[in-house]
């Protein structure tokens, strides 16, 4: 299927699991972002197309699909830089099952966090006084590194360890499990480095760095993982947790 | 799904985690051969002398510089990893791949001087 110079072929992930891509011709427009790719399709060529976004603006973390073979946040992705010749294969986000067209089913992802014990554990009331944190304490600034995640699964969909242990708890849980490792005010670390430390825990990463390349609020999940690892290593031989 | 699925592997540092598991498994099938050659000056110096003999042939000897190149290349890939997960994070981890990459090249090289 040729396309006009104006013009894009673009192919896109039709059906579930066992579907197929299916060529779609799209007007180039400046400025456009490869959401706005999707979404004309949906208005003007087939309203049955699943996909999913909210913000639009690369806050809720809900537009994230493989184009041309990478895990972007397609709100946030011009299609002018990332277009090399005339065509554009976007599909589903990778290592998570598909529910429909572009919709990857998030669920194996957030049931991860879970796992993890990526929740708050407050050490505290409402009726205390609120925590004084230093800005500069060495707890909050490691915090600070990994906090800005969206949840939007891109490093899980380019982390070849997933793809390899579907058990594994992956890089988006694991940075979210630092974070509260590091949070003063939280009382859940023992129970914390015991899951991140189990079988499909943090050592399962092979530091390749996949989720730190792909990442788009530049968060660096392979330094959080390698800083569990060290923590339950020392809580190991201090005989914290068991082996 | 298509086969431009990959993408994310079209990168310097997975070629990087690559090569060290690569070099790994060639590093793993060669060390019983070397412990086999070792054995054989057990068994009295004829045969060993024969095969030392045969690894003064050119051939052989580009061989060697290869196995150089892997083991420099899984020691310098295993130090990098060691590094990046016991110390705090430093950037620029790509070029310290590559880096490793030609002080291994660099290693096998010298070697190969040496013995021509
Ligand atoms: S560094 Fe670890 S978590 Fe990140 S992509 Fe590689 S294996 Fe996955
Ligand atoms: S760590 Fe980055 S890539 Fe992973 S879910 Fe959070 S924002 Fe997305
Ligand atoms: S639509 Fe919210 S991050 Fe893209």
């Amino acid at each position: 299927m040729g396309s006009a110079p104006d013009e894009l072929e673009v192919s896109l992930w039709r059906g579930g699991e066992a579907g197929r891509y299916e060529a779609y011709r799209v007007p180039l427009k400046e400025n456009q972002t490869v959401l706005d790719l999707v979404t004309w399709i949906q208005r003007y060529l087939d309203p049955t197309l699943s996909y999913r976004f909210a913000c639009r603006v690369g806050m809720c973390g809900s537009c994230a699909m493989t184009v041309d073979g990478r895990p972007r946040w397609t709100c946030r992705t011009l299609v002018a830089k990332i277009l090399k010749g005339r065509r554009l294969e976007i599909g589903p986000l990778q290592n998570l099952p598909v529910i429909k067209d572009l919709a990857a089913d998030m669920r194996p992802f957030f049931e991860k966090w879970q796992r993890a014990k990526g929740v708050f554990a407050p050490s505290q009331t409402r009726r205390e006084a609120p925590a004084k944190i230093p800005p500069q304490s060495a707890l909050r600034i490691a915090a600070d590194a990994a906090i800005e995640c969206i949840n939007c699964g891109i490093c899980y969909a380019a982390c070849d360890s997933v793809r390899w242990n579907r058990d594994y708890l992956g890089p988006a849980a694991l940075n979210r499990a630092w974070t509260l490792l590091n949070d003063a005010r939280d009382k859940g670390n023992a129970e914390r480095l015991r899951a991140v430390s189990g079988k499909d825990g943090c050592h399962n990463c092979h530091s390749h760095q996949s989720c730190e390349r792909h990442c788009p609020k530049a968060l660096n999940p392979t330094a959080s993982i390698a800083g569990l690892k060290r923590k339950t290593l020392e809580a190991y031989l201090t005989g914290r947790i068991a082996g | 799904m298509s086969a431009r699925t990959l993408g994310h592997r079209r990168d310097p540092l997975w070629l990087a985690a690559l090569l060290h598991r690569l070099s790994g498994v060639a590093l793993a099938a060669f060390l019983p051969v070397h412990f086999l050659v070792l054995g054989l000056a057990i068994g009295g110096g004829g045969r060993l002398e024969g095969f030392l003999r045969w690894s003064e042939e050119p051939l052989v000897r580009l061989a060697e510089g290869g196995l150089v190149f892997l083991f420099t290349l899984h020691l310098l890939g295993g130090l990098r990893l060691l590094w990046i997960e016991n110390f705090p994070w430093r950037g620029g981890q790509t070029g310290i791949a590559l880096l490793a990459a030609l002080v291994s090249a660099a290693a096998a090289f010298f070697f190969l001087l040496i013995l021509f």
